[in-house]
């Protein structure tokens, strides 16, 4: 059984801050980190290649410093990596990121099992797990919170997964192979290891472009990217609110005037 | 690819400024893009007062006029329409305004012809049906099929989904077949009067960045649309409307079988449909004390959230997380208890329209988002604030 | 914190441990203090990070290295979270014996266990009439045929109940004195061998302390430590020796800690209209504790260095790290209280539980005015020479 890994380094949030004169985004010194979603769907893979001695691999489109993230990725416990690194990459949007991914999913088969975090922390759009799905004809199980069984004796595999929505969740049956994405309470990731650490330090990591994947440099990127971003701004900041300090009573007896319309 | 043309270029340093993956220096008063750090996010264009920074594109001429109609994917389980298929059909009636052209409403199930009427009443001009057994539950391969057949044949302009978790898995796969482009998560569509084409704005970085995005060159131009942030289209008993009956063959993916959904036991409303919210989160100290959380979002009919701090406390669980890993929200009301603000939490509610937050500590960064507050211990000032709602509700 | 000149690999423990600590160790912190409870999900992200591995070698399941990379690792789930770097040295300190002493097959039966954080242990010599004075240990051991019988009461056991493998310290011939001594391994489950009172501590909270009871306790001979009788005392000093720089990384892990608390206090509040970090009285305070923290952590990383690099006749300045770390973690969490104020007494804010957490450092593997002892009769020694 191989497993691929699909994952994006981030900023850090908890480091972005507004400069409160231009009102922008300083992202001077800002560190990045794998996604956090992203880190459940590592662990997920590292779970099942322990039960299943499955070969893991993590893929990564991004610039050269995005290696990083895939070394984070061998120290916790995956067995290679593939780092997706071609300046024609840039500019790409979801559509492009996933046929650049699938092309290279595409190239590691046989896959049976790719694993996505549910979305991004930077981008928010949870579009590229299915969109890898849809190039590869997958069929595909998103926000998934738990993988109750695998069967790996069947022809074909079977797996069978509960899909976290709004209200509840349903089960779902899946023939693999299959691509899922996954949500915080699906496992509680471990940290890296020493000797994990140790051993992805010395991993080498093959860099491939759009050439390895079989892509022309006009599918991916900029050019081959069906949406454009235009413009980029800055939300007017919300500015402070009334505070109420003092006597309980009337705290809440001020706050009750302000919203009583609403109630 | 983008370049900074030397003879505009003053070295002001407000691209490297804007710049969101750090990509621009200025060296000798002269904007230097690094390319491996760069991802063409056009923020630097939009910053330059110079117009020194152009990004080329080139411009795929395709002729786009056969495509006309705004669609609404009516999102539906058990035959109940989804809210956000309402607001989605208001807001694609003023677009179809805009264009001059129809709106389309999109609805898949089984046994569900009747749904159609509801529709039309909420502004659909065209309703398109596929009934089939097959597609009683949602299944993304099943529906993703079907759609694109659709979108083939009858080649809308636009398609909007809501922003749910439904949506969010669909639409992708969608866009991928027909290769077009899709803006996930909108909070803003408007159409461009000259050009007739959608302008899509979504928060990105958890909403402290706002991006305009268009899909200029492919058709239909396809968004997910937040939940809540569009008014609702009302209800127009008369008003008529053509619905088209489509069978389709052969639309099943044996791969992917529904087995069965375990709807979540809530005291409360669930979170994503939730006009109000009240979230709990470190101060409130213990499982045992959410008990007042929900019993404030009892009196107000609104839903229970919570901050990672209480659920990763094993006060609450995960299905109540509002914040970065957990749900993104956008009720009228959202109520902070306890909850000192950290920006994962922020940026999973901070598009609420009205934040009140209760915190003992002055500082807590909650205040500073938050349209009202209070600073206080919220074992007092809970209790006082059901009192005073319960009078207000029984009066 | 000043270059030491660590190795890329000691600088990649540090990171880790501090990782682990902040992460799995810091949300916990304050429930396990206030619950008293033996840190069992931190014992487990300690392992799964190898972080039991230092110290071992690579044969036996460990990681090579030595007794600096256990400092640092110590230093930093202690400026975190005291009590739970007790129970992880407490492990080290049980495991030193057997590394020093043990037989070929001691070493490979217990160590790699205890290297891969699958089994804990726990060193076993003080007696409620024998703390200081550990000569004077009561626990007898008598051989019978190919077994040792042991009877007798051990008590203020770091990790006692939640350890499963023991080095025991017992009398084997009393009319030898100290060469009458001897060391065992016990496991848990052991007939015989059960635990008695839980201690309810003032600090280091998140630590199992508890009396082990030998009760006709049968256990093979082959658990005579090093396969010979007499070696207890030398055993018990030579890894005190070892073990002495990991409560000193332990007392700096607290005065750091303590420190980080006390600067960022005091650049947050305001009195008389201004941060309180713009006062000289606060500055100098603060000035005083960095200055010692940095002392206190060049002599631990020096002599942990120096045992690294197999110095002889290391325990006289072993005793003066501990000493000296210890006195400094006391008086570094005493001043963080502080600058707290009225704060800093509260259980709401962290910063108490730091001044109670250092005060075991000042006491255990032999109180401060035992090292003096140490410190002094060493000198006295050389200078007769």
């Amino acid at each position: 059984m191989q497993i691929v890994v699909c994952i994006k380094q981030v900023p850090q949030t908890t480091e972005v801050k507004i400069d409160p004169q231009t009102n922008t985004l300083v992202r001077e010194g800002v560190s990045s980190i794998i996604n956090p979603f992203d880190m459940y769907a590592i662990e997920e893979a590292v779970r099942l290649k322990e039960k299943f001695q499955a070969k893991t691999t993590v893929i990564t489109m991004g610039p050269p410093q995005a290696e990083a993230a895939l070394r984070e990725a061998l120290s916790l416990g995956i067995d290679n990596a593939v780092h997706l690194c071609d300046r024609a990459f840039a500019g790409s949007d979801t559509w492009t990121t996933s046929l650049v991914l699938a092309k290279a999913i595409e190239k590691l088969s046989p896959v049976d099992l790719v694993i996505c975090g549910k979305q991004a922390s930077d981008g928010d759009t949870a579009q590229v797990g299915p969109g890898i799905a849809s190039h590869l004809d997958l069929p595909q199980a998103t926000y998934v919170r738990k993988i109750d069984t695998i069967h790996l004796d069947t022809n074909p595999k079977i797996m069978v997964v509960e899909r976290l929505l709004e209200d509840g969740y349903e089960i779902l049956e899946l023939k693999l192979p299959a691509l899922i994405t996954v949500v915080k309470e699906i496992n509680e990731p471990r940290l890296p290891s020493l000797k994990g650490k140790l051993r992805a330090k010395k991993e080498v990591i093959p860099a491939w472009t759009h050439k390895d994947i079989g892509l022309s440099q006009e599918a991916v990127g900029l050019k081959g990217s069906p949406t454009q971003v235009v413009k980029i701004f800055t939300p007017p900041p919300k500015k402070g609110g009334k505070i109420f300090e003092g006597e309980p009573q009337e705290a809440v007896s001020g706050l009750i005037k302000e919203i009583e319309d609403l109630l | 690819m983008i370049k900074v043309i030397k003879d505009k270029c003053v070295g002001c340093g407000l691209c490297a400024k804007v710049c969101p993956s750090s990509a621009i220096k200025i060296i000798d008063k002269l904007a230097v893009i690094d390319l491996d750090k760069c991802n063409l996010c056009s923020a630097c264009v939009t910053a330059c007062k110079f117009g020194a920074i152009l990004i080329e594109r080139e411009e795929l001429k395709k002729d786009l006029s056969s495509y006309k109609g705004v669609w609404v994917f009516s999102e539906q389980r058990n035959g109940e329409i989804a809210p956000v298929v309402f607001e989605l059909l208001g807001k694609a009636r003023q677009l179809a305004k805009d264009l001059n052209t129809y709106t389309g409403a999109v609805l898949l199930g089984y046994q569900i012809k009747e749904k159609t009427r509801e529709l039309i009443e909420r502004g659909a001009d065209k309703v398109f049906l596929v009934d089939n057994p097959v597609l009683k539950n949602y299944i993304a391969e099943n529906y993703s099929r079907v759609i694109t057949q659709l979108l083939r044949k009858y080649k809308p302009e636009i398609f909007l989904a809501g922003a749910t978790t439904t949506g969010r898995s669909l639409v992708s796969r969608i866009a991928v077949n027909i290769h077009t482009g899709l803006t996930a998560d909108c909070t803003g569509l408007d159409i461009d009067k000259e050009k007739k084409i959608l302008i899509q704005t979504r928060p990105a970085f958890g909403g402290n960045i706002m991006a305009q995005i268009i899909t200029p060159d492919y058709r239909p131009q396809m968004a997910t649309v937040r939940h809540k942030v569009m008014p609702p289209a009302g209800i127009l008993p008369q008003r008529k409307g053509e619905v088209i009956e489509e069978k389709f063959s052969e639309i099943e993916d044996a791969r992917i079988k529904f087995i069965d959904f375990i709807k979540e036991e809530l005291s409360t409303v669930n979170l994503a449909e939730a006009d109000i919210i009240v979230s709990g989160g470190r101060g409130i100290g213990g499982a045992e004390n959410f008990r007042l959380i929900e019993e404030l979002a009892q009196v107000l009919g609104g839903a229970v959230g919570a901050s990672r701090a209480a659920v990763d406390a094993g006060w609450i669980p995960y299905f109540h997380q509002v914040g970065q890993t957990g749900r993104t929200v956008s009720p009228k009301i959202y109520i902070a208890c306890g909850i000192s603000g950290q920006i994962q939490h922020l940026v999973g509610m901070q598009s609420s329209k009205l934040i009140i937050a209760i915190n003992k500590d002055p500082s807590a960064p909650i205040f500073k988002v938050a349209n009202y507050g209070i600073v206080g211990d919220l074992f007092e000032i809970i209790p006082l604030l059901i009192k005073k709602i319960k009078e207000i509700k029984s009066s | 914190m000043l270059d030491y000149g660590l190795t890329e690999e000691q600088l990649m423990i540090k990171e880790l441990a501090r990782k682990v600590a902040e992460e799995k160790i810091k949300p916990f912190s304050k429930q396990w203090d206030e619950e008293g409870e033996f840190p069992q999900e931190a014992i487990k992200a300690l392992a799964q990070s190898d972080l039991f591995t230092l110290c071992i070698p690579e044969e036996y399941g460990g990681m090579g290295g030595g007794l600096l990379d256990l400092c640092i690792a110590t230093e930093e789930v202690s400026r975190v979270d005291g009590g739970v770097a007790a129970s992880y040295a407490a492990s080290f300190l049980g495991m030193f014996p057997i590394l020093l002493f043990g037989t070929e097959e001691q070493k490979k039966k217990y160590l790699p266990p205890l290297a891969s954080g699958e089994k804990l242990s726990a060193f076993a010599l003080t007696e409620p009439e024998a703390g200081s004075d550990a000569g004077a240990v009561t626990t007898k051991a008598e051989k019978e045929g190919d077994f040792y019988i042991l009877n007798g009461l051990k008590h203020f056991i770091t990790n006692g109940g939640d350890a499963d493998i023991y080095t025991v310290i017992a009398l084997t011939d009393k009319s030898k004195g100290p060469r009458g001594i001897s060391a065992f391994i016990v496991e848990k489950g052991d007939s015989g061998f059960s635990f008695g009172k839980k201690e309810d501590k003032m600090g280091i909270r998140a630590s199992s302390t508890r009396e082990l009871i030998f009760q006709d306790c049968k256990i093979p001979k082959e658990r005579l430590l090093g396969g010979k009788e007499g070696i207890g005392f030398i055993v018990t000093m030579k890894t005190f020796d070892q073990s002495r720089p990991g409560v000193a990384a332990q007392a700096v892990g607290i005065a750091q800690g303590s420190l980080e608390l006390a600067v960022e206090y005091a650049h947050q509040r305001v009195q008389f209209g201004q941060k309180i970090s713009s006062f000289q009285g606060i500055q100098w305070m603060l000035a005083d504790m960095a200055t010692k923290v940095e002392a206190a952590r060049s002599l631990v990383y020096a002599v942990a260095r120096a045992v690294d690099r197999g110095a002889k006749n290391i325990g006289s300045y072993s005793a003066q790290a501990k000493l000296f770390a210890s006195d400094v973690a006391m008086e570094v969490a005493t001043q963080a209280v502080q600058i707290f104020g009225g704060y800093g007494y509260m259980r709401d804010y962290p910063v108490e539980k730091f001044m109670r957490d250092a005060k075991i450092t000042q006491i255990y593997e032999g109180t401060n005015q035992i090292q003096k002892n140490i410190i002094a009769l060493n000198l006295i020694k050389e200078f007769g020479k």
